[in-house]
């Protein structure tokens, strides 16, 4: 029997979580605390809305039109599967193939490794300006501000992060970090933040879009260093990719002297045939599109084509305790689609910035306590009602309700396992447990509930519980206990005739 | 058949006519109905806070008293979901391989009402009359855990005098959640207002759902707001026939 | 120890028992279209997505290709500042004929800089391989079709995919191309749906994007 179950307590030396300090993985408030002020926000509340309800069904749309989509789930949750299994053999062929290609690979074991990396590739091209590419693991250890220490100046270029970067703002969703802002807050945003932009901007669109363009037209065709994320990298062929939709990413892939790509060490693909699933997987379930506009591909150095300086970083920061975690192991195979946060409802009203990580919604509420470890990110496995619609949209079959519901155990075990004097809460659980455990004490106890009928008063429901339920009935009213309860009245009609097989 | 009733310890406690009802209708369908006195607690609430370690115990019960039986019948989604899919993992987490076995013999003999109904004992019209307006909430852990379907709907459109309306948005959750409901009470109110808002445009006098827990959520959340709109369990539209109407406190 | 060895020994200690642990992967998916478009379906269905992403069609034999990449061009600069003298850059093994019809300068690509690319009004390429369910084209890098600054820069890109070049599936598609080159999958002209999910065609990539479809 083993008594302390699966659940890793404490943190081990061996796999140690990503640093606290550096980087955005830990909030600075409780889950509940953050939304609570999130869902007073009717402004969010409207925007978010309406933005999750349009993709939801744009994606419900285009995953209709493929026969054979759960083959290819299937697919894409076998091949990661398969590839965090051989991970370091993975690592190593990709290793090996940039290198061959003409590129230079770095391996970082944390945000601060992978930020110095960066720095010094950065300062080293004699620049003090990069152009950057969305890239969910940048913002994750904290580039731009660890470059603006190194007097190096990070223009985001990605329409939504520009906005978010002029904003003084934070990413709010995975595919369109800005999608807590309206129309005319981001106008309001531009004419206060964007130099030189033309007095006369409305609140259209597309006016709102070309002024971005205007704006970073200039940058990217004098930029000397491109720093980007990667999608995919093939282990086989040492190939790199980038899936986008506005050009920014070919921009930056493209016109640098000197490109450097931060990549999670979870992002391999063992082979190139493999695309063939992902590319099909990600953009209908992302962006709800069959195709998104522009998907990069490079391997190493293209002479007379491109940045003739690449540098890979090869980033832990925690992925390697989450993926000792057998049940949790699996959040390491998201593609950061974000289908699970437009068909969340609780990231639905409460928005992406109650999660205090970047990675807002279902796959964050894993991920992030995964790579920090679960008592830097307590709230967050219990930011979901468990209603499993996350794992529905996976396009790579991530059980996201199993991972949560074994967290919170982590959680608990891990408290139980450190404190000597146990909650409230954990009174009540253990309690009740006892209670259940034996038919006699639990009759009892159905017994004792009786008299909480005259908390009803005259009415048939209860308006007001003691604390802790009156959490409940805040908002609710609580049914009165009946008179009798259904195991009495059997054994009162049926002659206590409980029946045995 | 003989059909072995699990209750549920919220049915059982709170709401015993939503047992009682489902004691009456398979009674009336010809079946035999035991209540093992052993049960108690499917443990689902404590796996779902984190409490496995509590949960344990509770899980050899419920395979210590149902083993015996070919079929087991529980009027909730959620405390079958977790039979099905969570109790052979709680065991197999703390070492007793045995019991998961065991658990996971179990699990197949479990059913939620609509699934012994529809694909056990092969009925979908059982003779139910409830000549009201009805909309039905699917809920979660049938849908999405038990992939129950369309069952109960298909029970529903066989009742007798029922105007069934389509509940908006119906596949999305009504924010109960469990122990969610009290750590994070303004999201699952800020979700309960939505569920609220949809059920209230059926302009529907009852509506429905297979777990009590779900509907004492969303009906304590009528109840406050004094809509007028009451919630039922689908086992008392079904228990009810023209002859034995099944009287639905309000 | 180094961080390459140490991040490695990490991983092995995170999996334990369960490096190396082999994982069936069923590619039960269709791969391949039993029923997939042939000939002029296939066309139309290549067609009809490009047309679904706002990119512009029209179809052409070899025998009048120099007319319909000139329409392209002048359809593709209508309304511009470029509408008259137009500058097109074009790779250099892009065949001339294919380009002798455009009336404007013709700019053989010898690595222009990004100053002079971003003077040039549009781009004449060739592609790689056409994805028809997605309406996708694949860019290789090839004589005809240059290095990616050129289609990137210029504002207008005319593309010319043959018959021969268009497969049904992604899986066909990636079948078909090399990983060792510089790949750029296109569908569609550049788009944002950053601000309220609008979708916004033409950001940063060019804004027009005209393919010529070829087959005799």
């Amino acid at each position: 029997m083993n008594e302390s179950g699966p659940f890793h307590l404490g943190e081990d030396p061996m796999t140690p979580p990503a640093p606290r300090g550096v980087g955005h993985l830990r909030g600075d408030e409780s889950f509940q605390t953050a939304a609570r002020l999130a869902l007073a926000n009717s402004q969010l509340r409207r925007n978010i809305g309406k933005a999750t309800g349009t993709i939801r069904a744009k994606r419900a749309d285009v995953v209709g039109e493929v026969d054979d989509w759960e083959e290819l789930r299937e697919a894409g949750r076998a091949l990661k599967a398969s590839t965090m299994a051989r991970l370091p053999e993975l690592l190593t062929q990709l290793e090996d193939q940039v290198t061959a290609a003409g590129g230079t690979v770095h391996w970082a074991r944390d945000a601060v490794e992978a930020n110095t990396i960066v720095a010094d590739v950065v300062r080293a091209t004699g620049s003090d300006e990069v152009v950057k590419v969305k890239s969910m693991a940048t913002q994750e250890i904290g580039l731009n501000e660890a470059l603006a220490d190194a007097g190096i100046t990070a223009i985001e270029t990605d329409l939504a992060e520009l906005i978010v970067q002029l904003g003084d703002d934070a990413p709010s969703h995975i595919l369109v970090p800005a999608i807590h802002r309206n129309r005319a807050e981001i106008r309001e945003i531009f004419l206060r933040k964007m130099p030189g932009v033309d007095a006369d901007l409305t609140d259209e669109p597309r006016r709102l879009a070309m002024a971005a363009r205007a704006h970073l037209r200039r940058k990217f065709l004098s930029a000397r260093v491109g720093v980007s994320g990667a999608n995919f990298a093939v282990a086989e062929t040492g190939t790199l990719s980038v899936v986008e939709s506005e050009g920014n990413g070919r921009m930056c892939l493209t016109l640098p002297e000197t490109l450097i790509t931060v990549m999670g060490i979870e992002k391999l693909v063992p082979t190139w045939q493999d695309l063939e699933v992902f590319l099909q997987l990600l953009p209908r379930s992302s962006t709800g599109e069959r195709m998104n506009p522009y998907t990069s591909m490079w391997t190493g150095v293209h002479p007379g084509d491109g940045p003739q300086e690449v540098h890979l970083v090869l980033l832990d920061n925690g992925r390697t305790a989450a993926l000792a975690d057998e049940v949790g192991r699996q959040a390491l195979h998201c593609i950061r689609c974000s289908a699970c946060l437009n068909v969340c409802p609780v990231y639905e009203r409460t928005g992406g910035h109650a999660y205090g990580s970047v990675y807002p919604g279902p796959i964050g509420a894993i991920l992030s306590p995964l790579l920090t470890g679960v008592e830097d990110n307590a709230s967050l496995p219990f930011a979901s009602s468990l209603c499993g619609a996350c794992y529905d949209v996976c396009p790579v079959k991530i059980n996201i309700p199993e991972v949560l519901v074994h967290l919170r155990a982590r959680h608990v075990e891990e408290r139980r396992a450190t404190r000597i004097v146990p909650n409230a809460e954990e009174l009540a659980m253990a309690a009740a447990g006892w209670v259940m455990a034996d038919p006699r004490r639990y009759a009892a106890a159905q017994r004792a509930a009786r008299p909480g009928r005259i908390l009803a008063g005259g009415r048939d429901r209860i308006r007001a519980l003691p604390p802790p339920l009156s959490a409940w009935t805040a908002s609710r009213d609580a049914p009165k206990p009946p008179t009798e309860t259904f195991r009495d009245w059997w054994v009162r009609t049926r002659g206590g005739a409980g029946g045995t097989a | 058949m003989r059909i072995a009733l699990f209750a549920t310890c919220l049915a059982d406690t709170m709401f015993p006519d939503v047992a009682k009802a489902t004691v009456r209708l398979l009674e009336r369908l010809g079946h035999e109905v035991v209540f093992p006195l052993e049960q108690t607690c499917c443990g689902q609430m404590h796996v779902n806070t984190g409490y496995q370690r509590e949960a344990l115990p509770l899980v050899r019960r419920y395979v210590d008293v149902f083993e015996p039986f070919d079929a087991i019948v529980a009027p909730s989604g959620s405390c079958v979901g977790s039979i099905r899919h969570q109790h052979a993992t709680v065991a197999r987490n703390f070492g007793d391989d045995a019991v998961a076995e065991r658990a996971e013999a179990l699990a197949a003999r479990s059913f939620e009402l609509s699934e012994l109904l529809v694909d056990v004992l092969g009925v979908v019209d059982v003779d139910a009359h409830f000549p009201h307006r009805v909309t039905y909430h699917p809920t979660c852990h049938s849908l999405r855990m038990l992939r129950v379907g369309d069952r109960p709907l298909q029970l529903l459109r066989a009742v007798a005098g029922i105007d069934l309306v389509e509940l908006p948005a119906a596949d999305e959750c009504c924010g109960f959640g469990g122990t969610f409901a009290m750590k994070n009470a303004d999201t699952s109110t800020a979700m309960l207002a939505d569920k609220m808002h949809n059920v209230l445009a059926t302009h529907a006098e009852f509506c429905s759902a297979s777990d009590s827990s779900c509907l004492m959520h969303i009906g304590g959340g009528l109840s406050r707001l004094r809509t007028g709109v009451r919630t039922v369990h689908l086992a008392q539209i079904l228990a009810g026939t023209e002859n034995q109407p099944w009287e639905v406190p309000a | 120890m180094s961080s390459r060895e140490e991040v490695l020994a990490r991983i092995r200690a995170a999996l334990g028992d369960d490096a190396g642990a082999h994982v069936d992967v069923a590619r039960d998916y269709a791969r391949e279209r039993a029923d997939a478009p042939t000939g002029d379906a296939l066309l139309d269905l290549l067609d009809e997505r490009l047309v679904d992403y706002r990119a512009h069609v029209r179809r052409a034999t070899t025998d009048d290709l120099a007319d319909a990449v000139a329409q392209a061009v002048r359809d593709g600069l209508e309304g511009s500042d470029a509408e008259s003298e137009p500058r097109i850059v074009v790779p250099s093994g892009l065949p001339a004929d294919w380009t002798s019809a455009i009336d404007g300068d013709v700019v053989i690509d010898d690595g222009l800089s990004v100053d002079v690319l971003d003077r040039c009004d549009g781009v004449v390429t060739a592609a790689a391989v056409a994805v028809a369910e997605t309406g996708t084209i694949v860019l290789d890098g090839s004589p005809d079709q240059g290095r990616r600054a050129i289609t990137l820069v210029p504002d207008l890109h005319v593309c010319v995919v043959a018959a021969d070049q268009i497969v049904t599936s992604v899986p066909e598609g990636v079948a078909r191309l090399d990983p060792t080159r510089p790949l750029t999958w296109i569908s569609g002209p550049s788009a944002t749906s950053d601000i309220e999910l609008n979708r916004v065609e033409g950001v940063h990539g060019p804004r027009t994007l005209q393919v010529v479809l070829v087959a005799d």
